[in-house]
């Protein structure tokens, strides 16, 4: 080949589409998928297969582009659509590559991103892109062979359809650019078809409604510069690979807090955990994973002392902060990834419990909570249960309680730890009793029980019994903290040696 | 015209407005109790209070409207 030759091609295969589409990325406010890598990446990185698909005409680098490159000086992969060529769909040049990129990151052990942008299979090129070994279902089964080994991240620019949309799906976290991104096995037009519901391609697969409803996203960014942004973000609390530890950063002190006025004595009354939560983490380090989604339950990465962590923490000012199926798939996921990739974790309990009810028990309230409760079981990091407040019945193990394997359960002196709050509990004991009585001899009668119950469950009490293994002042828990954190940092790791669980669903 | 919905199953507790307040987003018209906590039920838009469905004591499942607003 010709030098003059070998620039032509490799200047057509890097240009992407035709001028038309590059102009129609202007007005979908989005960016090229040069742009993009640049972005994303520490200046120089290295791409494979450019001249994939270079005999045909319009199908530069056959629409993905496959890079290995560093950010921060950390080795990592990509592969990204380019909507541009044939709205980024994938033909079995595409199909191969992502595969490629995908080994490489199996190979090196490194963090894999997948910038999405892609209207899914070319239903021409079928038979050699879909159904075979190493056709597109071996993307998924290789992104399940990755799960827990390196992180996934997915940056969702544009659509992910159909078989599509499962790349997401596989991955750790998924990032949505609202009004752009979009997930959906069949498009309004194909539900119009064949089930006959009309439906905007928003309200079905939107990236609002996945960030809020369906929890398949896990951030919504406004634009494309803030989804790599959050991208990074999300990046710096992880480790390259599931034997290596996330990266210290420089320790920050959290901001000073008058906590006697943060958390209500009254369990009934709600308050809002998200204080407590940055009263303890190094200033301006807190990062929630599924903000909008089940907003009853709060997860999210932080720097503890420079230390990376994991908090899942009630919020009583959503649902009273009680447990539904979503919040409970929405921590059991949360721990996995943290047990995943050695981030400890810390629970702060403020939780009556998991909802009863005809409705959540027909969708499988228990299912979904035994779910949550067996990955805070299996979850093997360094763990500590902070009871904030109530700790009431199943939501005591949903937030590792003594029984769940935490290295410490410590109570606050608002903590109250019971089967169920005061008044259910004394309702559900004297129930034919009080029936008997009337009037000012019931609510009499009602008091002193509610008063016996309360001595029974009594903090110092609870301490005196060793179900509590520490009792602290709110504003010595952060150092209580740093220090138990670092002390169970090398802590040894084992819970089974059989294959894997049958885990509920 | 949209309705402010109770976002869990539970008893009304107390009712915050009457037909014909202004309610600003955020602000609290209905306070349910469930599982022994009282929790808040807020308006998403401006607007103002067309009809109240429920009164106090009323049971209410997850979904069910509780206030009528209209555009302000």
């Amino acid at each position: 080949m010709k030098a003059e030759d070998l620039r032509q091609h490799r200047q057509t295969a890097s240009r992407g589409g035709p001028e038309k589409y590059h102009q129609k990325l202007v007005d979908d406010n989005k960016l090229s998928v040069r742009r993009r890598l640049e972005l994303l990446l520490d200046p120089g990185y290295v791409e494979d297969g450019l001249l994939a698909n270079a005999l045909e005409e319009g199908l530069s680098a056959d629409g993905v582009v496959t890079v290995t490159g560093t950010i921060d000086g950390r080795t990592v992969v990509v592969m990204a659509n380019d909507p541009t060529v044939k709205a980024g769909s994938w033909g079995s040049r595409t199909v191969e590559k992502i595969l490629r990129i995908q080994e490489k990151a199996m190979q090196l052990e490194c963090p894999i991103f997948y910038l999405v942008d892609s209207a899914g299979a070319r239903i021409t090129d079928q038979i050699e892109m879909f159904p075979g070994r190493r056709g597109a279902g071996r993307i998924f089964y290789n992104e399940v062979r990755l799960s827990g080994k390196v992180p996934q991240i997915c940056l969702l620019f544009g659509p992910s359809a159909a078989g599509g949309a499962y790349i997401p799906a596989f991955c750790d976290v998924v990032v949505m650019v609202d009004h752009n991104a979009a997930m959906y096995l069949g498009s309004p037009r194909m539900a119009e078809m064949v089930i006959g519901e009309k439906v905007s391609l928003e309200d079905m697969g939107g990236a609002r409604m996945h960030c809020s409803v369906s929890g398949l996203g896990d951030l919504l960014a406004t634009n494309e510069e803030e989804a790599i942004r959050l991208g990074l973000q999300y990046f710096r609390y992880m480790p390259n690979n599931f034997r290596s530890r996330s990266y210290a950063v420089p320790p920050r002190l959290a901001p000073e807090v008058a906590w006697d006025r943060l958390i209500p004595e009254n369990q009934n009354i709600p308050f809002d955990m998200h204080r407590v939560i940055l009263a303890l983490v190094d200033e301006d380090s807190w990062f929630p994973i599924k903000p909008l989604f089940a907003p009853e339950i709060i997860v999210g990465l932080a720097h503890l002392d420079g230390q990376a962590l994991g908090i899942v923490a009630n919020q009583s000012k959503v649902k009273g902060g009680v447990l539904f199926s979503d919040s409970a798939d929405k921590a059991a996921r949360f721990i996995n990834l943290c047990d995943a990739f050695n981030i400890p974790l810390l629970f702060l309990a403020d939780v009556p419990g998991f909802m009863i009810g005809t409705k959540v028990e027909r969708e499988g309230i228990i299912r979904h909570g035994a779910k949550y409760i067996a990955a805070v079981s299996e979850a093997t990091v360094p763990k500590i249960s902070v009871v904030v407040r109530k700790a009431y019945g199943a939501g005591l193990y949903a937030m590792a309680g003594p029984a769940f394997g935490s290295d410490v359960t410590i109570a606050l002196p608002t903590a109250q730890i019971a089967v169920m709050g005061p008044e259910a509990a004394v309702n559900a004991v004297y129930y034919n009793k009080i029936h008997e009585l009337e009037g000012d001899a019931r609510r009499a009668y009602i008091q002193e029980k509610e008063k016996e119950y309360r001595a029974d469950i009594d903090l110092l009490r609870l301490a005196s019994e060793l179900i509590v293994d520490e009792v602290i002042e709110p504003s010595q828990l952060r150092d209580e903290l740093i220090q138990r954190f670092r002390l169970y940092r090398d802590k040894r790791r084992e819970f089974s040696d059989r294959r894997h669980p049958v885990t509920p669903v | 015209m949209t309705s402010v919905v109770a976002s869990l199953a539970g008893v009304v507790f107390k009712v915050l407005v009457k037909p014909g307040d202004t309610v600003e987003i955020g602000q609290e018209v209905v306070r349910l109790e469930s599982m022994k906590m009282e929790i808040p039920m807020e308006a998403e838009v401006q607007g103002i209070v067309q009809e109240v469905i429920v009164k106090e004591g009323d049971f209410v499942n997850d979904g069910d409207p509780l206030v009528i607003l209209v555009d302000a």
